[in-house]
């Protein structure tokens, strides 16, 4: 290997080589992506469920009397 | 093992492992790829097609390790009824079927040039093949239940059945003609591969190796969330 343009050649290869690796970095980059907005939909939607909770706790105990707070 | 079925205990150990599994997948896969496309030698025979093996035969070895351990974490939750393994189980099924895919397609890259042809349907690569629709079944499988645990169940089913593919797969090249080369990794009387071939090859596989475990984290802990979801609505709509 002698230089960039060897390099890029890959021996007359390039057409199978460079999709190999194309096709693996962004099958790894698919994986990463999917799975970090898979937490964060989840943590969101969490999140949303517990806020309506708190929410209608906080509604709940007001329509009683004060002494019911806890 | 029943220590981990706590899915607090298990999502505090997972959250412990995950800045260690990608500060690994950090360093080995970059220095995987410099090996594989710069670091290593051109094949004698090959040329420099042979710089696909070195994401080829890691992403196969990913596509079936991943399968097997879906069957364990199947049989688990099968038998002790373990919440975390089912989720575990559902949460690798679309890592290894992207590996697989990986796999089968640059399987397909490195044929054209070396044999002649992009696909055959001998053993080997007709059982990578049912791989994938094995992992593509259960995905679909459990998503087709409207109650998760169900879905599971039945989804752990199928994964035990389809485990008699994998050493189909490992020991095709044995017992069948085909175009594939025989392992020489994995092999009795160890390796026959040259040494500046083995290290990217290793690298790599160990990086795969960091990477699924991060994404698989990063998943399992998603499940959980969306487990916890599901209680607190089961639990608001019975109150």
């Amino acid at each position: 290997m002698t230089g960039a343009g060897d390099f890029w050649a890959m021996g007359g290869y390039a057409a199978f080589v460079w999709p190999a690796y194309a096709i693996t970095l962004a099958a790894l980059v698919l994986l990463l992506v999917t799975a970090l907005r898979a937490q964060r939909q989840a943590e969101r939607a969490l999140a949303m469920l517990e806020g309506a909770r708190g929410r209608r706790h906080a509604r709940a105990s007001s329509d009683k009397p004060a002494g019911d707070l806890a | 093992m029943h220590r981990y079925a706590n899915p607090a205990r298990f999502l505090r150990i997972v959250t412990a492992v995950l800045p260690w599994s990608a500060g690994a997948s950090a360093v080995l896969l970059p220095v995987g790829f410099y090996l594989a496309l710069l670091g290593s030698p051109p094949d004698y025979q090959q040329g420099d097609t042979v710089r696909i093996m070195y994401v080829h035969v890691p992403a196969a070895w990913m596509a079936m390790s991943i399968y097997s351990l879906m069957a364990a974490s199947s049989a688990v939750a099968l038998v002790w009824r373990h919440p975390v393994a089912e989720l575990v189980t559902k949460a690798a099924a679309p890592i290894g079927a992207v590996f697989t895919a990986v796999c089968l397609i640059t399987g397909s890259l490195w044929g054209e040039p070396m044999w002649g042809t992009w696909w055959v349907w001998d053993a080997r690569l007709t059982s990578v093949l049912v791989l994938e629709f094995l992992y593509l079944g259960y995905i679909a499988l459990v998503n087709a239940f409207d109650d998760a645990t169900r879905g599971a169940r039945a989804g752990a089913v199928l994964v035990l059945v389809g485990f008699v593919n994998v050493p189909i797969i490992k020991f095709s090249v044995d017992w069948w003609n085909t175009l594939h080369q025989p392992a020489s990794i994995m092999r009795l009387g160890g390796p026959t591969i040259d040494i500046h071939m083995l290290a990217p090859l290793l690298v790599m596989a160990l990086g795969f190796t960091s990477f699924f475990v991060t994404v698989l984290i990063l998943r399992v802990r998603a499940e959980l969330t969306l487990r916890k979801l599901r209680v607190l609505r089961l639990a608001q709509a019975t109150a």
